[in-house]
């Protein structure tokens, strides 16, 4: 039964994820004065490509052919690691939240080597910008998780989301410190602005598109989505692990349907925020993304540091 | 029946270095052979054609050369095998054998933390002998002798495993002397190039630098206790003083052949110049075994540990870690790239060891159980993936005969199986998960996030920066083996060789890697397996295990309790071949989607040529420009220009040169300081007899003076 649902909450998650990009899209186009598309756009793109026949350059090999299956599958598996609607769920005792990284990892290697598989300029750019922006967030990252893990002694996503609920409201400075680490990770990892921007291909800006350049057909239509999911996920993420009140801890039906309103209303807002931020900042260059994420890094440190100093003293 | 296993395996390993030392003895052995005919005519005809057969001019050395791999591939197998008996057993096996002086013989002890080694050097030598007779076809007999290569293999594998199996500091050393040199040999065989003769004699110095304070690490605790068996030096009393003495002594001998930094300079130089098997076995299991002599020096012989050294250890090994996997980055040349990031495992290693060391002095046994399974389980897998990469790395410059990455590229598709098992290689260095290399991280990372259980507030906020270290240097990892796999091989060839280049023919060639490439991802898959082993090394070394969490069955990795951290690598598995499943056959099910083929966008310019893809050191340049500190980068861009005013460029050169700061910083000063001392001490030496004879007299009247 317990599968079951987890199993469940994970196709839901998977199947969610483009309404997300849709509903962040919409909001953006409303801050700035356009029409917006319709928020199940994205749905209608991933439909429309899977159903194009894929074209792919000459020159790549198998590798080029099986990254958007691999990157696919390791965000999806990923996913399953996050509570989404409910905790106390098997699947997030099969992977910790080290091991959810390790996926992103994964699934960043396959893109990094796809890039590089076409042999063109623009995917070799890519691929570079790509590993070196994700080798300095994975420390930022991993700074601000921990904070959390400690405070709840596990590593274990669902048990960590439940003793914060336990915990009740509690103003933790330390996790003031990991909220605005992992936001300002979330951000680079999942290429938005002032990291990268997802709408534009313009050379010197480009990072993940500049990777994905040779994709077409259902090949885009997997890493597309995964991106959408890689996105969900940092929302859920930060939304389940700061506020994670909502969140189903029984599995009635009541409980799960509230959890899902709840998470549901949590990423609307979050994803109101980052339009804004997105309307308000202009992108940066590449080069001062090592001062935002060793920013991201020192906020890490100073929650892990808050941790030790003002609450786990003894 | 333990010990019989492990004696075979040192005598099969000597045995097969003293085969290879036949190859020139075709004539005698002719000879040999004609004297038995003579000797027995009623032998069975066809045993005696079978041998003159086997004499043949041609036949002969590749017969012999396939011989002796055959008899180290033996040595290995005894080696795994002695080592799984001694680890399942759990005994503690002693033995003298009187060799050497008449009253010191040598004692030897064979227990789970020499078994284990005894493993890790099994399983490498095995895929090694596979590999070994197609890679040394390619060397000529008459400028590269095959006796020599053969008998210092021979000798460097028996020598390491001799290590493992001593029991006294006399025989350790012998051992450990024995498999210095033999591998000096082994760095020194193209000797025609003086750059390897540069390399050779650097790793000499360094190993016996090394070796000596080895020596006199065991002297301390020898001065303490009445003799150098190890079961006397573990009965020394130490005052915490001249435990630290002996520490660092030990630190420093064991740490410069492990190539911690700053004393790893002789890695990145001595690896690279050795036959390609001879590197894996270097780089893979050497450098374990002086992993092995630290464990033995501190976790047995000194016995109780302190912090402190288990902050030193953390320090180093972080420094170690991330120096060697940006050094590693910025290789051009295949095997020092891979030298540098063996430099980075090992700083892993030691980060873990230090968290272990720590753990057990603030009597935590249990997390510094946690601690120690981590660190040798890292070893364990890094003797496995590097074993594999270099193996690979042999392959490449059998069939281009290059090791420089900038100029290589689409090999994917001329040595396709050779590509998978490389691949296999990069993706369990980079950590990623289901595959062995992140269990080890994993564990590492466990290990760390326990730091809540200590007192001391430094320490509490030093290791979760060390964990941060830690995950950096495992991005930078994967950066650096993105960057190996993408420019060797995708993309389009960047040099003729790579062009020419084919799929290897030599199956023993690929069996080697492939049996290392199978053993990365079981364990990978099946921690379990080697983790019940490691358990078992714990359990005897500490006193201590991790608890066996049986409740959530040998599916489940919970090292600490499944409340805190649990990790299911097969459910992983099954649930990504569902997912891609699921999406590859969702996907393809309509015909008329079906793949099409397509020149590559080249934005409307036409004609793509290699020169247009990101090389090397384009890949790493974001990294050399935000870390640039760490370098002595040397950029320079020449431009050759022509026409009246100078104005026209006709050529660009781009130049870049990056070094390693220990050579300004630490080697230098000690080489000058050593000259400076050499003068001074030059000045009595007149060169006059007259004088010399006057010291002599002079140092006679002193000692009369002192003995009356």
């Amino acid at each position: 039964m317990n599968w079951l649902i987890a199993v469940l909450q994970s196709m839901l998650f998977v199947v969610l994820a483009p309404l997300l990009a849709g509903w962040l899209k919409c909001c953006k186009c409303y801050l700035q004065n356009r029409k917006a598309p319709s928020v199940i756009q994205p749905y209608r793109d991933l439909l429309k490509l899977s159903h194009k026949q894929p074209v792919v350059a000459e020159q790549a090999s198998w590798i080029f052919l099986i990254s958007p299956y691999i990157i696919f599958s390791a965000t999806v598996l990923a996913a399953t690691v996050v509570p989404f609607i409910a905790v106390n769920l098997p699947t997030s005792a099969s992977a910790d939240v080290i091991v959810m990284v390790g996926f992103f990892a994964f699934a960043r290697f396959f893109l990094a080597l796809a890039g590089l598989d076409i042999g063109t300029a623009f995917g070799g750019m890519g691929s570079s910008r790509e590993m070196t922006i994700s080798s300095l967030a994975e420390p930022a990252m991993l700074m601000a998780v921990f904070t959390l893990t400690m405070t709840a002694s596990t590593t274990n996503l669902s048990l960590a989301i439940a003793h914060v609920l336990n915990e009740g409201l509690v103003l933790r400075p330390s996790f003031v410190f990991a909220l605005a680490a992992l936001t300002l990770v979330a951000i680079a990892e999942t290429g938005r602005i002032p990291v990268d921007n997802p709408a534009t291909h313009l050379e010197l800006t480009m990072i993940h598109e500049a990777m994905i350049l040779e994709y077409s057909g259902r090949h885009l239509a997997l890493i597309e989505w995964a991106s959408q999911l890689k996105l969900m996920l940092y929302g859920v993420l930060i939304a389940n692990i700061f506020l994670p009140w909502g969140i189903a801890e029984t599995f009635s039906g009541q409980a799960l349907g509230y959890g899902l309103l709840a998470i549901m209303g949590k990423l609307a807002v979050l994803a109101i925020f980052l339009a804004i931020a997105e309307t308000l900042v202009a992108k940066m260059r590449l080069f001062r993304v090592q001062e935002y994420l060793s920013f991201a890094y020192l906020l890490g440190l100073l929650g892990m540091l808050s941790h030790i100093i003002l609450e786990a003293a003894r | 029946m333990t010990l019989f296993l492990a004696y075979s395996a040192v005598l099969l390993s000597f045995f097969s270095g003293l085969l290879g030392l036949m190859m020139h003895q075709r004539q005698h052995l002719l000879a040999f052979n004609q004297y038995w005919l003579n000797k027995f005519p009623t032998v069975s005809q066809r045993c005696q054609s079978a041998m003159a057969d086997c004499l043949e001019e041609k036949r002969f050395p590749i017969l012999l050369r396939r011989a002796v791999f055959v008899v180290l591939g033996l040595s290995g197998v005894f080696a795994v095998l002695a080592g799984l008996s001694v680890l399942i057993g759990q005994g503690v096996i002693t033995d003298q054998i009187s060799l050497g002086l008449p009253w010191l013989p040598w004692h030897v002890r064979f227990d789970c933390l020499s078994g284990f080694f005894f493993l890790i050097i099994g399983i490498a030598v095995s895929a090694v002998s596979l590999y070994g007779p197609g890679y040394v076809n390619s060397y000529k007999e008459s400028e590269h002798p095959f006796a020599v290569l053969g008998l210092f293999t021979g000798l460097f594998v028996a020598g390491m495993l001799l290590v493992l199996l001593a029991d006294d500091a006399f025989f350790f050393m012998i051992a450990w002397e024995l498999m210095s040199v033999a591998s000096y040999f082994l760095v020194a065989f193209q000797h025609e190039n003086p750059a390897n003769r540069r390399a050779a004699f650097l790793y000499l110095l360094m190993a016996e630098v090394g070796a000596l304070a080895i020596i006199l690490g065991f002297g301390v605790l020898a001065g303490f206790s009445d003799g150098f068996t190890f079961d006397a030096l573990r009965n020394a009393q130490l005052s915490t003083t001249w435990a630290g003495i002996a520490f660092a002594l030990a630190l420093l001998g064991f740490g410069m052949k492990a190539g911690i930094v700053p004393v790893h300079v002789w890695l990145p130089e001595a690896h690279p110049v050795a036959p390609s098997h001879i590197s894996a076995l270097m780089s893979g299991v050497m450098l374990k075994v002086a992993l092995y002599g630290l464990i033995r020096f501190c976790f047995d012989l000194l016995g109780d540990v302190h912090w402190q050294w288990g902050v030193v250890l953390l320090v180093l090994g972080t420094v170690s870690a991330l120096g060697g996997i940006l050094y590693a980055m910025m290789q051009p040349n295949l095997k020092s790239l891979l030298a540098y990031s063996s430099v980075e495992n090992i700083g892993i290693i030691f980060m873990v060891l230090g968290l272990s060391m720590i753990f057990m002095a603030n009597g935590h046994p249990q997390l510094a159980a946690l601690g120690l399974l981590a660190a040798l389980l890292h070893a364990f897998n890094h003797a496995l993936f590097k074993n594999l990469l270099f193996l690979g790395a042999g392959i490449i410059h059998h069939q281009t005969h290059q090791l420089n990455i900038d100029m290589m590229g689409g090999l994917i598709k001329k040595m396709p199986k050779t590509s998978v098992l490389f691949l296999i290689g990069c993706m369990s260095i980079s950590s990623l998960p289901l595959f062995n290399g992140f269990v080890s991280e994993w564990l590492a990372f466990q290990t760390a996030l326990q730091v809540d259980v200590l007192n001391n507030g430094v320490l509490r906020s030093l290791i979760p920066v060390s964990a941060a270290a830690l995950a950096l240097t495992a991005a930078l990892a994967a950066a650096c083996f993105v960057k190996v796999f993408g420019m060797i091989f995708l993309g389009q060839s960047r040099s003729h060789y790579c062009d020419k280049a084919h799929e290897i023919q030599d199956k023993g060639m690929l069996a080697g890697p492939s049996l290392l490439a199978g053993l990365c991802f079981l364990f990978g898959i099946f921690p379990g397996l080697i983790i019940g082993l490691i358990n078992n090394v714990a359990g005897q070394l500490l006193g201590e295990t991790l608890p066996n969490d049986a409740a959530l069955g040998w599916l489940w990795l919970a090292p600490v309790s499944a409340n805190q951290a649990s990790y299911a690598p097969p459910l992983v598995l099954i649930g990504a071949l569902l997912a891609a499943g699921v999406s590859f056959w969702f996907l393809r099910r309509n015909p008329a989607t079906v793949m099409r083929r397509a020149e590559t966008w080249d934005c409307g310019f036409g004609g793509l040529t290699p020169k247009m893809q990101y090389s090397c050191s384009a890949f790493t340049m974001p990294f050399r420009r935000i870390f640039n500190k760490v370098w002595i980068i040397d950029e320079r861009i020449e431009k050759d220009m022509r026409g009246a005013m100078d104005q026209d460029v006709a050529a660009i050169r781009y130049h870049l040169e990056v070094h390693d700061h220990s050579w300004p910083h630490v080697y230098q000063p000690i080489e000058n300081g050593v000259n400076t001392l050499a003068k001074v001490v030059g000045r009595i030496q007149t060169g006059n007899i007259r004088t010399y004879l006057g010291y002599s007299f002079a140092t006679l009247i002193l000692m009369l003076w002192v003995i009356s």
